[in-house]
């Protein structure tokens, strides 16, 4: 019985506001959203602190749910979503599971995001939104150019192998505290 | 021409489009997962409108929040209002959302349309 305590215990001391785990979908994205804003309200965090925070969310919530379709066996679309709190930041995570096929394309769009400034998001992302397709997967390919630019922090990833076909995509964004 | 009325829920927004009236409205938040899905009412409205069209047309965008594939669906809403003569596009942000705001800004930069901002 000790482990919930233990979770419990870790996210105290990590300042974590929200954790959910399991299958997603856009019914559970509502559900997760609501509680996060809640959370916030109830810190009396400030609106347009909160609003960027909501549009990371979004982002991440919605990529998950879109790429855990596209996984066959149900037990590889669990993925894992949580918020913390520091003082000057809000740290957003998530971790799914990815093909390794894509990893490759995926690590190098995270990578040329990172390397661009903010002028250079801007363009990218107008560049993208005029000649992207609709992929069938209903996104436009511009989920990780808008939480770059509405964090305006460097994205930071991270695939671990877990076996010939799979790895697990972890990705975490920063949202100041303090605003401009 | 019949008016097309949506009424918002939480992840998808309020659309008034009433030619008699004069009225077009796209308010509250926008992220629907299936965004082609939920703006092909609209965009298929705004093609029959084109070619009937009042002679002014000023479509009030009131959105506290949209998802990155509603803005690609928002992007396709507005180029159709390009091709139609007298349009306007009114679009509002609160007053502390600078990021509303810009996103209204580049939206004007990549159709040629009347964009005038005010906020709420």
């Amino acid at each position: 019985m000790n482990y919930i305590y233990n979770i419990h215990k870790t996210m105290v001391e990590e300042n974590i506001i929200l954790v959910y785990e399991g299958e997603f979908t856009q019914e559970i994205t509502k559900a997760v959203l609501s509680m996060a804003e809640k959370k916030l309200d109830s810190k009396g965090e400030e609106s347009n602190i909160k609003r960027k925070v909501f549009n990371v969310m979004v982002e991440c919530l919605q990529n998950i749910c879109k790429h855990s379709e596209a996984l066959s066996v149900p037990n590889e679309r669990k993925a894992i979503f949580m918020i913390g709190s520091e003082e000057d930041c809000y740290i957003i995570t998530s971790g799914n599971m990815i093909a390794n096929k894509d990893i490759q394309g995926l690590s190098e769009k995270l990578e040329k995001i990172n390397s661009l400034d903010k002028d250079g998001l801007k363009n990218f992302y107008k560049e993208l939104i005029q000649n992207n397709e609709m992929s069938d997967k209903g996104g436009a390919g511009l989920g990780f150019v808008d939480i770059a630019r509405k964090s305006g922090q460097k994205l930071e990833y991270n695939f671990e192998k877990v076996d010939s076909e799979y790895s697990f995509f972890s990705f975490k964004s920063k949202i100041a505290r303090i605003s401009e | 021409m019949d008016i097309l009325n949506i009424s918002g829920t939480e992840d998808t927004p309020s659309v008034t489009l009433d030619k008699s009236k004069g009225v077009f409205e796209i308010s509250g938040r926008s992220l629907p997962e299936d965004a082609a899905g939920f703006f092909k009412p609209v965009l298929s409205w705004i093609e029959a409108y084109k070619d009937q069209s009042n002679p002014a047309t000023n479509l009030q965008v009131k959105l506290e929040y949209f998802n990155t594939a509603s803005s690609k669906l928002i992007l396709d809403i507005l180029t159709k209002f390009e091709k139609i003569q007298g349009a306007k596009i009114i679009w509002y942000h609160f007053s502390d959302d600078e990021d509303m705001k810009e996103a209204g800004q580049e939206f004007s930069e990549l159709v040629e349309i009347p964009f005038e901002f005010k906020s709420m």
